[in-house]
């Protein structure tokens, strides 16, 4: 029932706005909310309960109560009371059978009643246990709020901002604008959050003002996280001022959940800001001057006032609501009955003290208001206003009153008066413990509307003084918020390497590795890209190595310590394999070191350990304080590997002087810095694939320039898996694949790599312990007697007992075989040795071998 | 864990941007015994209170340096460079 046009209402009469409400076209004006609009369009019913499915209608209009949450536009749980109308805006019921008006699950309030009394469901779906699955989908189903969409997908974007503040005021009431503006006084910094949207214009001198925005919580350290819809602010504020004010509390009576009955600041809002008659025929039940007042408003706009009743005045023993169809009709006060169609109650006011709370004030019960009110604030936090208690009227009502009818404590779980005796009966004597079986506070308005009603209600029953039963723990979120915010942007970046894309022309399927996206293969046939390797010429993009610097007059005391290999006698241009261990003498990395001069060492490491390798440097560093520096170069250079028996012949025809990479000039394991098609370039002769092979380091935009070159000398470029079954044949351990956390040098079979002769170094200790006992189980390789491929993973079994694990295995044309490493016991490690491995459901045979299965003296990667 | 962390170069930061390493560890000098190497590797005192840590500002400038921490309340006392740092 729209009014005329009033002064200080917030519509725009000439912009009418059109959507859709539980399938009714509706039309409301620019500044309406999806509630304000629909109920001056005469809808009443905007949600069903929780566990009874008893219709629901507005009752705060303030965002607190759960009674307005409705599906808009998909999104769940959305309270339509401060959402604002959007034109073509799709609005749907949530946990409703059939429709709004006409519930079938609404049975279970008529019928149900003796049945479900609070936790009937934990004793109720005990047995079978086998049923289970069966009941939990059953209550899912017929209890709860809105459903996701599970399919839906990401369709809206969140951020995250950290900002800072000198005073940061929550709250936009009297209170928290006088605090604001006095804290501007003394300069900049001040921030003002306020989740109402009507202050989204607020302008206050020298204040940032946020609105509508809430304050979920204060946090340790003073952390206060902003929900301002699509952007979470994680404010930090050298002064934190609360003014969250007080909230309207519910009057405890039965029949308080009917359509119609509501907050005097719900009809104020109504009346106020959307011009709309709130019904025809009132009653005002409250204990304060202000929700009286709301009598003389009501009759202002041509309201029946049927009856007040004024709490201080009358102690009522009778005091219910009555309706039909879930609308109250009438209020039966000690026996006499008052028609009406709006009933105001309200049950005082409330300190929304929970944020102080959280920052680590107590709270206590203030005799005199009736109420909880906080005190001994924490440093840097003050409150200011109505949630000191400043300003509240004493609670003058009852806890609860008799009548006919449920009598709801809390609306948002269906917890009535009844449920509370009975949980106390039950033996719940401690508030927290009556809290989390009857769930009473726990439900989407997080005890803004039942906590001090729960609690009165639990003083009244158990005969003890609220301020000894204390209350339940402040705990944020403050209000309901959305996990994609608190998730906020995915900010991990996806890397790739300046080559990419032409392994993305080459129609290379691409996958990931670590955080990086590789190249899997370029065909269908990865097979091929290994045989081109073994017989001509491939190249593979290793860009995503590890690349750090190390330089200084003590870097290779640095280097000698981190590392249990030697470098003190490497001469400059030359190249060692290192494996970095832990102090517990396990693997961690593996990579190479070249010595380019005296003082400068060019480290690899694992594509997905450049930067855990690099803390570990600077860390090892900042301890020992080695005059030293490390630079992490990985993403500033490319690097490809230029492998097969062709390689020679083909770098030396894009190198000025072939001779340079002559097999006498460049040797095996030898650093040399080329220029190669122009590109300057640091040249590794290594042979992670087990042939000829440069390793070209440089600059990363010159990538696609080198790559090409050396593409159009005929190498083939070749993927992750062909390289993977390269090193296979050669017997090579990926560290994380083949090893784990607890493998050492010793078990990982590479006994000659740390000399423990050495000065100390990282895990010295622990090898030297490790080189005097027999290893449990060690890494071997071996070949399958049939032409299977276990998965990695697959057991080693020996005599009906999984001892062992696969960790890889692929089919190597080059060897003829089915070839793998995998970790077995040592008493089954000697070669020959035949074992079982568990191959889908099967166990096949497999031999265990030593060493490389292709090419076992090296020959091919050193010509 | 959400409490502000002074990097000695950077100053007040948000503890996301740093990874700590954990407690001092005290590294035996020649040839532990297992059961010293054990102790060193493995066992930590994780004291309710005070205790000594190395923090590197990972996200920041990537300098490791050290704080006293309360472990129960997250209070910073102190932070300083190693004494590998100081001279330099």
């Amino acid at each position: 029932m729209r009014l005329e046009r009033r002064d200080g209402e917030r519509i725009d009469r000439s912009r009418a706005v059109s959507f859709t409400f539980a399938g009714w076209k509706i039309t409301g004006f620019e500044g309406d909310t999806i509630a304000s609009a629909a109920f001056a369009a005469g809808k009443r019913v905007f949600s069903r309960s929780f566990k009874y499915h008893r219709p629901r209608g507005l009752l705060c209009c303030s965002g607190h109560c759960p009674n307005c949450q409705m599906t808009v536009d998909g999104v769940p749980n959305v309270r339509v009371c401060t959402e604002p109308v959007r034109e073509g805006a799709v609005v749907e019921g949530q946990n409703v059978r059939w429709s709004l008006d006409f519930d079938f699950m609404s049975l279970t309030d008529k019928v149900g009643g003796p049945f479900t009394p609070v936790g009937f469901y934990y004793r109720t779906f005990i047995r079978p246990r086998a049923a289970w699955p069966l009941y939990e989908k059953f209550l899912r189903s017929a209890a709860g709020l809105g459903a996701l969409d599970p399919h839906a997908g990401h369709t809206r974007r969140y951020d995250t901002e950290h900002r800072r503040a000198r005073v940061l005021v929550v709250g936009g009431g009297a209170a928290g604008r006088a605090a604001a503006l006095d804290a501007a006084k003394a300069g900049p910094g001040v921030v003002l959050v306020d989740e109402d949207a009507r202050n989204r214009d607020l302008e206050l001198p020298g204040v940032e003002v946020l609105a509508p925005a809430r304050a979920l919580g204060i946090w340790e350290g003073g952390l206060v996280p902003v929900d301002a819809d699509t952007v979470l602010y994680r404010f930090r504020a050298e002064r934190i001022v609360v003014a969250t004010g007080a909230t309207e509390q519910p009057l405890v009576f039965p029949g308080n959940d009917l359509v119609g009955v509501m907050l005097p600041e719900g009809v104020r809002r109504l009346l106020r800001d959307y011009s709309i008659r709130p019904g025809e025929r009132a009653i005002v039940v409250g204990s304060d001057d202000e929700t009286l007042a709301i009598a003389d408003e009501l009759v202002d706009v041509g309201v029946e006032i049927a009856k007040v009743v004024d709490l201080r005045d009358v102690r009522p023993r009778e005091l219910a609501a009555q309706g039909r169809k879930g609308r109250v009709r009438r209020l039966v006060l000690d026996g006499e009955s008052y028609g009406c169609d709006l009933l105001v109650a309200s049950g005082g006011w409330q300190p929304a003290y929970s944020l102080l709370a959280q920052a680590g004030a107590r709270v206590e019960f203030d005799d005199s208001l009736g109420v909880f009110v906080p005190t001994e604030l924490p440093d840097g936090v003050e409150a200011v206003g109505s949630v000191t208690g400043e300003g509240l009227s004493r609670i003058a009502s009852e806890p609860a009153y008799q009548g006919k009818g449920k009598c709801f404590v809390c609306v948002c779980e269906d917890v009535t008066t009844k449920d509370m005796k009975r949980a106390i009966g039950e033996g719940f004597d401690s508030i927290e413990l009556a809290k989390r079986y009857t769930t009473a506070t726990m439900g989407p308005c997080q005890g803004k509307l039942c906590h001090l009603s729960s609690i009165r209600v639990y003083a009244e029953e158990t005969r003890m003084f609220e301020s000894a039963i204390g209350t339940t723990t402040a705990r944020p979120p403050w209000a309901p918020v959305e996990l994609g915010l608190l998730a906020g942007r995915d900010l991990t970046p996806t890397r790739r390497g300046s080559i990419h894309w032409r392994h993305e022309e080459a129609g290379a399927t691409i996958q990931w590795a670590g955080p990086w996206m590789r190249p899997y293969a370029y065909g269908e046939h990865p097979e091929d890209e290994v045989r081109a390797v073994h017989e001509s010429l491939g190249v593979i993009d290793v860009s995503t190595l590890g690349k750090l610097l190390v330089e200084g007059p003590e870097a290779v005391q640095l280097l000698e310590r981190l590392y249990p290999n030697r470098f003190g006698d490497m001469k400059p241009g030359r190249i060692r394999y290192g494996v970095l261990t832990s102090d517990g003498g396990r693997i961690m990395d593996d990579g190479t070191i070249a010595r380019l001069a005296e003082d400068l060492f060019y480290v690899t490491t694992t594509s997905t350990g450049a930067d855990a390798v690099t803390a570990w440097f600077e860390w090892w560093n900042a301890v020992w304080g080695y005059d030293a520096e490390i630079v992490n170069v990985t993403g500033a250079l490319a690097a490809v590997n230029l492998a097969g028996p062709r390689a020679r012949e083909a770098l030396g025809r894009l190198v000025e002087d072939p001779d340079d990479v002559s097999a006498e000039d460049f040797k095996y394991l030898d650093a040399h810095e080329l220029e190669v098609a122009g590109v300057p370039t640091l040249a590794l002769r290594i042979g992670f694939v087990g042939e000829l092979g440069y390793e070209l380091h440089f600059a990363s935009p010159a990538g696609e320039h080198l790559w090409d070159a050396l593409v159009a000398e005929g190498a083939v470029p070749f993927g992750l898996e062909p390289q993977r079954v390269l090193r296979l044949e050669k017997g090579h351990v990926i560290v994380g694949q083949d090893t784990d956390s607890e493998s050492n040098l010793y078990s990982a079979g590479m006994s000659w790599l740390p000399k423990l002769d050495k000065d100390d170094f990282v895990g010295k200790f622990a090898l030297e312990h490790f080189a005097q006992r027999e290893e449990k189980e060690l890494l071997v390789g071996f070949t399958m007697e049939e032409d299977v491929v276990p998965a990695e993973g697959a057991q080693i079994v020996v005599e009906g007992m999984p001892v062992g694990r696969v960790t890889s295995a692929r089919r190597s044309d080059a060897v003829g075989r089915v070839i793998g490493l995998a970790w077995v016991p040592t008493d089954r490690s000697e070669p020959g040795t035949r074992v079982e491995i568990q191959v889908d459901r099967l166990r096949r045979g497999a031999r265990i071998t030593q060493g490389p299965f292709f090419d076992p003296a090296g020959e091919r990667m050193r010509s | 864990m959400s409490f502000l962390l002074a990097c000695p170069f950077c100053g007040p930061r948000p503890v996301d941007e740093y990874a700590c390493f954990g407690e001092i560890t005290k590294r035996p000098s020649d040839s532990p015994t297992l059961r010293e190497l054990t102790e060193y590797v493995y066992f930590r005192d994780n004291v309710a209170g005070v205790q000594r840590e190395w923090w590197q500002h990972r996200a920041g400038c990537g300098e490791w340096f050290l704080a006293d921490r309360d472990t129960r309340t997250n209070e910073v006392l102190e932070v300083m460079l190693p004494d590998s740092r100081k001279s330099s």
